[in-house]
């Protein structure tokens, strides 16, 4: 009683300052796994898989850019890129796991939501590269670790340089709803595009449906893809885009096309793409492998000087000539909100435009 | 023992189990089977809403709501323009190449061929390549020889006209195959009565060839309709980016966002009947000849000399099929070389680097090739085989009920190629069949769209086959299955080989069915186009495009000219 090492007043310091380290170790253990290298038995078992899938709504030539530069680092794993609409995307995933068809392995989604919604379905595998963990700022990355910003871009308006001097080119969204620009117009579809649906939910928000309502009498060339609008100014088969990808419109422009971007004074809307792998992958091993490559400075700088996206990896160099992020005026982006008023807003979007 | 004896054994009819009969009822099991399911899930989600109940709810919705309903009117109105466009371009066609001494007219049947051969939204997009407004080559030309800068132009795509003019453009074969064959048929002896008699040939035109030749055109026309109405890529391509839908896009759409199948499902029913009530229209005024194939007994059919007309009307028909080959092929030649799809390929802008994106780097495509090459080869077989066995068992007579299953077998000409992959994806994405994900649910597709249509052609060769033949070898001991095999299918080979050829066809073009069913694993080359469209990759399109074209093609000329396969020969 006086002379045991344990006596009662320390035993029952001792178990509270157990029960309280306890409590405290129990919420560091819901966060985000421990960070995963890649060893050689990963790269051993990706080998024998031999190919992931991956669902992307990535410009196609990006993706296939990005495939490539993964397959020369680990030559004997193929990437198989499925491309198509961030929203197709969704709906084609929602279809195959509902019939109990498992073929994605890796998805990267322009709506962030998405991966917010998969989460919550249980369907992504906690699993945090290791660059993730080491320098990924907390907004870019899941704190459950099912997802981190792949990559970072934004939506803009834009025009073509041979069919508009700069004097007279928009400089803001309130620019396009002038009456010269009616029938000069390109614009992507937020029931297939991930980007646009994020952009329509910022710019609703910020503006009012108002302007939505306006441009849809400005007879716009309706695409489906964020990717499109940009080709299509290439193309010179319209003057001015009122959202696309900025990434392509940074692309064409350094390899001579005559486009020119436009940073609206009313902000930019900001566009987070993240990569998510799911528990039921059929090729679990290759997929971590493509993961963890995705987040490394070396893919992360493929992204910004091929793919002419921006990167979250602080470690990743911006290429010259570009606007840097900092300098723009940005809208904010709310994935919780998009997943919450996704419908609403496709609905609404169909109601003014017709398709 | 000694009179039983005394008489000479005669040859018994073995009356040992005929397995014809049964497999004959297998077939035709199967049949049902495969057109009557789909049909009854749809009806089923047609008619009930989410909760199950029974409720007509869906469909006020779609007679009540004009985003609906005018997709409903735009397909009719579509429909219609495009059958009268296609009768008044294809009939005169086909009355020169069949009854005139024009030249070239071989040369006009192959380029009619090729126009059918190609499928409808590779045309489209095609079309896009040329008559877009700012970028279409056309109205650059246009703008380089009027001197107009700006945006002028003659040609916008993105148009109902637009859209009429290239759905026109891929179903005029349709009829022009239908007259032809008719006034190839026809035999001379009327026209010659009617000389006789001191009709000049344009008289003898008016009054005999013509009405004898209607109800083939109004059967042509009908089916240009129905082809018209049903089509989804090239609406797709083209209507939705002018901001309008048609019935088929609003289906597919139905199903995009958020997912209403019940609607879809809905909306699905009045186009199938309308298909069955022009169907029935074309019945009653074909009568039960249909287009009666007359033997070769009957005389040869007269030519009539067109004298200094022939130059003329070769250049006309050359300027028609200028619209669904010579300028399509032309715009994905040079989308495929071409640096950028709106300029003209020159030597500084000559490119082999789409080609090499295609093939090197696109992930998708050796998957659906060989997809496509699978499914085509399988669905040929398979659907050539059920329609020999069941136009045997109608032209024959052989089981009870042979008329329904006569019925069945054309009955999916009346269902639209997306309501079928509607109603396929409720019927197989459920045990106990669970199809979807797997090419098995494809080729289901693709084996019903393409029965109707193999069906008609065996059905009319079986006719033109007499029974007797058959019938002898019956009678001496060979059951209906062997008869089949080793008399009547060799006398029909040249008809198999076209119905095979015919089904592969219609594989690779379809569409509308397979952009419900497919999923990454099973994609096909249609599919992959349409959604290298959707993002905007042109270039990939143009080389994709053309290597449909090639491979069929090459299947298409092996199979008629390999001599097994019934080439042509002297008879």
């Amino acid at each position: 009683m006086n002379s045991s090492s344990f006596s009662r007043r320390g035993l029952l310091i001792g178990s509270s300052a157990l029960v309280a380290s306890s409590i405290l170790s129990t919420r560091v253990l819901s966060a985000a796994p421990p960070a995963s290298t890649v060893t050689p038995e990963l790269i051993a078992a990706a080998k024998k898989e031999g190919k992931v899938v991956w669902y992307t709504s990535i410009d196609l030539k990006v993706s296939e850019e990005i495939a490539k530069a993964f397959e020369t680092k680990y030559p004997g794993v193929k990437v198989q890129v499925e491309r198509t609409g961030a929203e197709r995307i969704l709906q084609r995933i929602g279809q195959e796991y509902s019939s109990n068809i498992h073929a994605v392995d890796v998805v990267n989604s322009s709506d962030a939501s998405h991966l917010v919604y998969w989460k919550d379905k249980g369907w992504l595998e906690p699993y945090v590269p290791e660059d993730v963990a080491k320098f990924y700022p907390p907004e870019h990355k899941d704190p459950d670790g099912t997802y981190a910003s792949f990559r970072v871009f934004l939506c803009i308006i834009a025009y073509n340089t041979s069919l508009v001097k700069k004097e007279e080119a928009p400089k803001s969204f309130a620019d396009l709803l002038l009456p010269h620009w009616k029938g000069k117009i390109v614009k992507a579809h937020p029931g297939y595009s991930g980007t646009i649906l994020t952009a329509t939910y910022q710019v609703s928000r910020d503006l009012g449906w108002g302007y939505y309502e306006k441009l849809a009498q400005q007879d716009v060339l309706q695409v489906q893809s964020a990717a499109v609008p940009p080709k299509k100014l290439a193309l010179g088969e319209r003057a001015v885009q009122a959202d696309g990808v900025e990434y392509l419109i940074l692309k064409e422009k350094e390899s001579g096309q005559p486009v020119e971007p436009v940073y609206a004074t009313e902000g930019t809307p900001l566009i987070i793409g993240p990569n998510g792998l799911f528990k039921a992958a059929p090729n679990p091993n290759a997929a971590r492998l493509f993961q963890s490559y995705c987040f490394t400075p070396e893919c992360q700088q493929v992204n910004i000087d091929i793919g002419g996206l921006r990167s979250a990896h602080p470690q990743a160099k911006d290429k010259p000539g570009r606007v840097p992020l900092g300098k723009i005026k940005l809208m904010k982006d709310d994935a919780a909100a998009v997943l919450k008023n996704g419908e609403a807003i496709k609905a609404h979007y169909v109601k003014l435009f017709h398709v | 023992m000694t009179a039983l004896a005394a008489t000479a054994p005669v040859a018994k009819r073995r009356i040992g189990f005929d397995p014809s009969m049964p497999v004959l009822l297998l077939f035709a099991a199967v049949l049902c089977v495969l057109i009557v399911l789909p049909l009854a899930w749809l009806t089923v989600y047609a008619f009930t809403d989410k909760a199950g109940t029974f409720t007509l709810a869906n469909f006020r919705r779609l007679m009540v709501d004009a985003a609906y309903f005018d997709p409903l009117l735009t397909t009719f109105m579509l429909a219609t323009l495009s059958a009268i466009i296609c009768c008044t371009v294809a009939a005169p066609m086909g009355w020169l190449v069949a009854r005139t001494d024009m030249p070239m007219r071989r040369i006009v049947r192959v380029l009619v061929t090729a126009s059918f051969v190609t499928p409808p939204f590779l045309g489209a997009i095609a079309w896009e390549l040329l008559a877009a407004p700012n970028s279409g080559l056309l109205n650059q030309l246009y703008r380089d020889l009027s001197g107009q800068t700006g945006g002028a132009h003659i040609l916008n795509i993105y148009s109902f006209p637009g859209l009429v003019f290239v759905i026109s453009c891929y179903t005029f074969p349709y009829v022009f195959v239908l007259v032809a064959n008719a006034l190839d048929r026809m035999p001379g002896d009327l026209e010659d009565a009617s000389n006789i008699l001191g009709a000049g040939s344009w008289a003898t035109a008016r009054r005999i060839t013509i009405p004898l030749a209607l109800p083939a055109l109004l059967a042509g026309a009908l089916v240009a309709f129905l082809q018209a109405m049903t089509l989804f890529g090239s609406p797709a391509i083209l209507a939705m980016p002018a901001g309008f839908h048609t019935m088929t896009t609003k289906i597919w759409s139905l199903f995009q966002f958020p997912p209403q199948p019940e609607l879809a499902a809905a909306a699905s029913l009045p186009l199938l009947i309308l298909t069955v009530i022009l169907l029935r229209a074309e019945r009653m005024v074909l009568g039960h000849r249909g287009y009666a194939v007359v033997g070769a007994k009957n005389s040869e059919p007269r030519i009539v000399r067109l004298g200094g007309f022939k130059w003329l009307a070769l250049a006309l028909t050359m300027l028609v099929l200028m619209c669904p080959v010579f300028l399509p092929y032309f715009a994905l030649l040079n989308a495929t070389f071409s640096k950028l799809a709106s300029h003209i390929v020159t030597v500084n802008n000559f490119t082999l680097r789409n080609i090499n994106f295609v093939f090197l780097e696109l992930s998708a495509t050796e998957l659906a090739i060989k997809n496509t090459v699978i499914l085509g080869i399988l669905a040929a077989t398979i659907g050539t085989a059920v329609a020999v066995v069941v136009g045997h068992i109608t032209a024959r007579q052989a089981i009870a009920g042979h008329r329904a299953l006569g019925f069945l077998a054309t009955a999916p000409v009346a269902i639209p190629g997306i309501v079928l992959g509607v109603g396929l994806f409720f019927s197989y994405t459920r045990p106990p069949f669970v199809l979807y994900g797997t090419l098995w649910i494809l080729l289901i597709a693709f084996v019903t769209l393409a029965m109707p249509a193999a069906y008609q052609q065996l059905q009319s060769a079986f006719r033109a086959v007499h029974p007797e033949l058959e019938d002898a070898s019956r009678i001496l001991g060979a059951t209906r299955l062997r008869a089949l095999w080793q008399i009547t299918a060799p006398l029909l080979r040249t008809s198999v080989i076209a119905t095979w050829c015919f089904i592969f066809v219609s594989v690779i073009r379809e569409l509308s069915a397979a952009i419900m069913l497919f999923t990454s694993q099973t994609k096909v080359m249609s599919v992959l186009i349409y959604d290298l469209n959707e993002s905007g990759d042109l270039a990939a399109i143009a080389v994709l495009g053309l290597t449909m074209l090639v491979i069929t093609f090459v299947i298409v000329a092996v199979a008629n000219s390999l001599p097994a396969f019934g080439a042509r020969r002297a008879a």
